[in-house]
């Protein structure tokens, strides 16, 4: 699903990711840890085109998309959630998220201007598309409710929901629990994997490690913007580099 | 405020409008009413760059000034016919547009402001110096009225107050078909956050790009009004001050919606008319005035209207939806429950 060789970003003299190679099944969940500044969001950005990387590839469902823009990326089936999802928040949520489905569509000024079939059945599209996402996620009864007024936990699923609209095959999902409580935070797993079991392909970034131990099938360990380890949960608990530069003794002991 | 909602309200405003001519003896104030409403066309057009797209462009009156100059330099010296020229004026600025915008965009935030901020002085002044074309500060005099159709004339006050109101009605029209549709929402996710937009597969460039073609559009159209009907043009309609007057219009009205900036510049202008007896102290009541809407009606007037309005229907459509289905609501939504 994700391929990455020797990839590399450099903002000025500092190297945020050096050198990392990776491989990302398809139908799995992948987690990307790390102590702060380890360049795991810098990671992402260059997966998903928000910054070109200073060298490696990148390979998207075998297609090399290294030095293409983001929202080319996007069209590509790679969705991706930030830490902190901007809303229009005196909008309905369900309002919000109907511009997710814009990239599948074509309708340009002419169309807007004339009212065409075209438009209209694709207005329909998006909102139905909008509909079904909201519905994934478990957040129908706040469909319309402005999105100024809602939850921090039911903005991280609107941020689901936004990403899912795009109708991806890849999901990087950066921080997906952050900033919610620990009963919240079962609920976002159990959604996370609830998307894996309806064929996606997920890539977190998250601090919470009981989470991540119970949910990834694959860790990848950052440090300094260098992969120090890769592997399963277990292998990754009682690694010592990853003890030594992250974990700590006592999720070593878990 | 029930009647001002949707088509009714619309419908009511056109209403009062059309009757305007009949309810004034004075041609004075149908003049400022036809002014008002020029400027409106304008306005329109800044806030879909600004209000719905986030592009805060100050150089929007150098654009207006241009639609202007094309129609009154192409009618006075090249002898154009009115309606060509009017055409031609919005064709020009949408070239010009797009290559400033294709510079300028380039830019975000404060840096954008303030690279546009020149580029409508550099308007100014080429307005102002370039004497060959523009005739520098003399102007341009003698400009033609638009050219009548149909049984239709437009020289008088009232014949010019309806050609307006037509441009105005239409340009408000096909502002609300683009910000309601798919177009529109680009425009406005553009807005709320760049990153995630391009996230969500819009190119930004591109957008913005198109928002701002279409904003200059309608400032180089509101300019070749201008000139038909006021038939006089100086380098002073490319001047800063009108640009912050456009902007002025659309924050008291409503930045983001489409009859705030309609609003704002048929209040502003009256407003400042009103305090005329207050002579040089007029500026000293006005100035308090408007911070004062700015600190307490922050989303303009028509903004914080919609913005209750539209919490009291969301309220109401929570509970509708509450009431058609009392079991899904009334499971409370624990995160384990609905993944």
């Amino acid at each position: 699903m994700l391929e990455i060789r020797g990839l590399t970003k450099r903002f000025g003299g500092l190297t945020a990711v050096n050198n990392v190679t990776a491989h990302f099944e398809a139908g799995r969940i992948n987690a990307i840890i790390g102590p702060n500044g380890a360049g795991k969001t810098t990671f992402f950005n260059l997966i998903a085109g928000t910054h070109a990387p200073s060298s490696g590839q990148i390979i998207v469902k075998g297609e090399d998309v290294t030095g293409m823009r983001a929202d080319q990326i996007a069209r590509l089936g790679v969705a991706r959630t930030f830490q902190a999802t901007n809303l229009f928040d005196q909008a309905s949520v369900l309002d919000n998220l109907i511009v997710g489905h814009r990239l599948r569509t074509r309708s340009g000024l002419w169309d807007v201007i004339m009212h065409t079939p075209l438009l209209k059945r694709e207005e329909k599209l998006c909102r139905e598309k909008a509909e079904a996402a909201l519905e994934f996620v478990g957040l129908n009864h706040v469909a319309h409710r402005l999105a100024g007024d809602i939850t921090q936990e039911e903005r991280k699923r609107v941020a689901f929901a936004l990403a899912l609209a795009t109708e991806p095959d890849l999901l990087l999902l950066d921080e997906p629990a952050g900033g919610v409580n620990p009963e919240e935070t079962v609920g976002l797993a159990d959604l996370i994997r609830k998307l894996v079991d309806h064929g996606k392909t997920v890539c977190l970034i998250e601090h919470k490690m009981d989470m991540i131990m119970s949910l990834a099938d694959k860790i990848i360990v950052l440090n300094y913007g260098e992969k120090i380890a890769e592997g399963t949960p277990a292998e990754i608990r009682s690694n010592p580099l990853v003890i030594d530069a992250y974990l700590g003794a006592e999720h070593a002991e878990a | 405020m029930k009647l001002l909602q949707g088509k009714t309200g619309w419908a009511l405003l056109i209403a009062l409008a059309l009757v305007f001519p009949y309810m004034v003896s004075n041609t004075y104030f149908l003049s400022v009413m036809t002014q008002s409403y020029i400027f409106a066309i304008a306005a329109l057009g800044l806030n879909l760059i600004t209000g719905y797209t986030g592009q805060f462009n100050l150089a929007h009156g150098g654009f207006m000034a241009i639609g202007a100059y094309a129609v009154g330099l192409l009618t006075t010296d090249y002898q154009w016919g009115f309606w060509t020229s009017f055409v031609a004026a919005g064709a020009i600025c949408g070239v010009v547009g797009y290559l400033v915008g294709a510079l300028s965009l380039r830019m975000t935030g404060h840096v954008f402001s303030i690279f546009t901020l020149c580029v409508g002085y550099i308007i100014y002044l080429l307005i102002e110096k370039w004497e060959d074309v523009t005739h520098g500060a003399v102007g341009v005099m003698g400009i033609p009225a638009p050219t009548g159709f149909g049984g239709l004339e437009f020289e008088s006050a009232k014949g010019q107050y309806y050609l307006v109101l037509v441009f105005l009605i239409l340009g408000a029209y096909i502002m609300h078909r683009i910000v309601h549709s798919l177009l529109g929402r680009s425009f406005v996710a553009v807005r709320n956050s760049e990153a995630l937009a391009e996230a969500l597969g819009i190119p930004l460039a591109r957008t913005k790009r198109l928002a701002f073609v279409l904003s200059v559009i309608y400032a180089g159209l509101a300019g070749g009004l201008y000139a038909g009907v006021v038939r006089f043009l100086g380098p002073d309609l490319a001047a800063t001050h009108h640009t912050f007057e456009l902007v002025m219009f659309m924050l008291v009205g409503g930045i983001g919606t489409i009859l705030g900036p309609i609003l704002g510049s048929i209040l502003v202008p009256w407003l400042t008319q009103s305090l005329q007896f207050l002579q040089d102290y007029r500026m000293v009541v006005f100035g308090p005035v408007l911070i004062l809407l700015l600190i307490f009606v922050p989303n303009g007037i028509v903004g914080t209207i919609l913005h209750r309005r539209a919490r009291r229907a969301a309220a109401l459509r929570e509970q509708a939806q509450a009431a058609n289905a009392p079991a899904a609501a009334s499971s409370t939504p624990t995160g384990a429950r609905h993944a």
